[in-house]
């Protein structure tokens, strides 16, 4: 087991309790997927494992994170980036005044004075679209590109785990499915153990070997990919297909009374 | 003509010195957002720090040159770890209130010291430093202002665009939270920015004490004088400090060789404000980039 994160609480600024015990557990070279609405807590579970809930006046207040046998609840983002758990965040965060170039060698950051051509070669061999745009600034570019360059900033870090927020976030179809795919072919061919947390269930569970639901800052539900696309209320409720598989219409304004509380 | 040219040469090798002055301030504020109240101060302590080891220790120019820059290096270092750390994640006004005591301090600590009388470096500038074309002269410690600024501007440049460190602290200035999932070391970031800022304000309070001889209450009102350079300039640009020292000094000479030298001080105040009315952001200032 690379991650194990058990039973833990999130509160922010002492009073504002975002997760209620959630458990979840992290096999190496595996793509794990966290669903849920938004407001759910999937982002601050991310947060609680990189170490960044800290600097946004978080903490851990119950519970354990144990990363490679050792425990990193409530360590700061310093130590635990060092220790292998890179977090790409949410909306596609470039150094807008860098370059592309520039962007990547940040990657480096925990791994300083060593040789970064090669790496610099594998992030523009899965993303070529950035090689042609090495030299210009960031804050200039397309969400699209700014997406690839978020994530292969991460993978210049050489991460052994990589935590993925909502990368289809504001994307066109065709470039989420590219990105996707590229997500795939990291994690086949790096070894990459990755979390993916997605508001796109559908592209989510097409790719990850397992899965878990978040509602209201609690893990409800949890299963191998295969199994949760099949499950009919993932299917009605997050892929947007009625229980008898059909595409769900509109007209059918009642549906919500069929929603199943799972607390 | 002869005195336009010497008033536009003198101008632009007193603005080359404040833009010097002003790129260690710069170099803070674009790394943390913190406007260093202290900044006059920390020229004033590279002065005195040079004035001991030249005339008390009499060390070699040189020698004193170099370990004057190694102790404002370290003493930037410091005053980060004993003052800043500390304050890190809380609101910057906070920040920015300490600055001004800690330019308290240094000033108090300066004057039980040293007092506040005039003191001056020996004079040892060679004179071959002076530069003459006809009538119009240079004096030999402008020009090697020129010649030790140009050399601090060349390296940091090198240092910002090419170096992974100096690369890592663009990023810290650019997005903070994007750094630090990324695992650089802010707090050294921090720490590094106020080593070279205190570092280049200690190289220009030497020279400005050459010019107008040690005296605390003088190098700090120079602190001050930064304002309308970095704010002209842009206040997270190094090139626009140093365009914008230019300009200034330019305009104080222009005016109080032609006008009156009572306007000298306020001229480059009214220009001041009819940039900004064009340009908010200061001449080289970086524009928020905002996607829609």
């Amino acid at each position: 087991m690379l991650l194990a994160v058990n039973n833990i609480s999130v509160v922010y600024s002492d009073v504002i309790q975002v997760l209620k015990g959630v458990s979840l557990s992290v096999e190496k070279g595996k793509i794990i997927s966290l669903l849920g609405s938004n407001g759910s807590g999937k982002t601050s579970t991310l947060k609680a494992i990189s170490g960044l809930l800290k600097p946004e006046n978080g903490k851990v207040t119950d519970g354990e994170i144990i990363f490679q046998g050792r425990h990193i609840q409530n360590q700061s983002p310093e130590i635990i980036t060092r220790m292998g758990i890179i977090q790409v965040l949410e909306g596609r965060q470039p150094f807008k005044y860098l370059t592309i170039e520039e962007n990547l060698r940040v990657g480096t950051a925990i791994r300083p004075n060593k040789s970064y051509k090669d790496d610099l070669e594998m992030v523009y061999n899965y993303f070529p679209a950035l090689l042609a745009r090495r030299r210009a600034r960031a804050g200039y570019c397309s969400g699209g590109e700014l997406q690839m360059l978020v994530i292969g900033r991460a993978l210049m870090a050489k991460p052994e785990l990589l935590l993925l927020d909502e990368p289809s976030l504001g994307l066109a179809p065709l470039i989420v499915r590219e990105i996707f795919g590229i997500i795939k072919k990291i994690n086949e061919e790096q070894g990459a153990t990755i979390v993916l947390v997605e508001q796109n269930a559908n592209m989510a569970l097409q790719i990850a070997h397992y899965g878990y639901v978040m509602e209201n800052g609690k893990i409800v539900m949890e299963g191998r990919a295969e199994e949760l696309v099949e499950n009919p209320d993932i299917k009605e409720f997050y892929l947007g297909m009625a229980a008898s598989g059909d595409m769900r219409a509109y007209r059918d304004v009642k549906s919500y009374r069929r929603r199943k509380r799972w607390l | 003509m002869d005195f336009f040219i010497q008033l536009v040469v003198n101008g632009l090798s007193v603005g080359f010195i404040y833009g010097i002055s002003a790129m260690g301030f710069v170099m803070i504020f674009k790394s943390s957002s913190v406007l260093n109240f202290a900044h006059g101060e920390l020229l004033a302590m590279g002065a005195y720090i040079f004035l001991v080891l030249v005339t008390w220790v009499e060390l070699p120019v040189y020698a004193a040159f170099l370990l004057t820059m190694a102790t404002c290096f370290s003493l930037g270092f410091i005053v980060e770890r004993l003052f800043l750390r500390p304050l890190i994640g809380e609101p910057l006004i906070f920040v920015i209130m300490l600055t001004v005591g800690l330019a308290a301090m240094f000033k108090g600590l300066i004057l039980l010291i040293w007092g506040g009388n005039l003191h001056t470096f020996p004079d040892f500038l060679p004179s071959w430093l002076s530069l003459n074309w006809g009538s119009v002269a240079v004096q030999p410690v402008y020009t090697l202002a020129l010649v030790v600024g140009t050399i601090f501007l060349v390296l940091f440049g090198i240092f910002f665009k090419f170096s992974s460190q100096g690369i890592y602290m663009r990023s810290v200035a650019d997005n903070q939270r994007a750094a630090l999932s990324l695992g650089v070391n802010v707090k050294k970031v921090f720490a590094l920015s106020w080593a070279i800022a205190a570092l280049v304000a200690g190289m220009s309070g030497i020279i400005l004490g050459i010019i107008n001889g040690v005296n605390v209450h003088d190098l700090s009102a120079i602190g001050l004088k930064v304002f309308p350079v970095v704010i002209l300039g842009g206040l997270d640009s190094i090139g626009g400090a140093i365009v914008g020292g230019l300009i200034i000094g330019l305009l104080e000479t222009l005016t109080g060789g032609y006008i009156s030298p009572s306007l000298r001080d306020v001229v480059p105040y009214i220009v001041l404000v009819f940039i900004l009315m064009v340009k908010p952001y200061g001449l080289f200032g970086q524009v928020e980039i905002e996607r829609v």
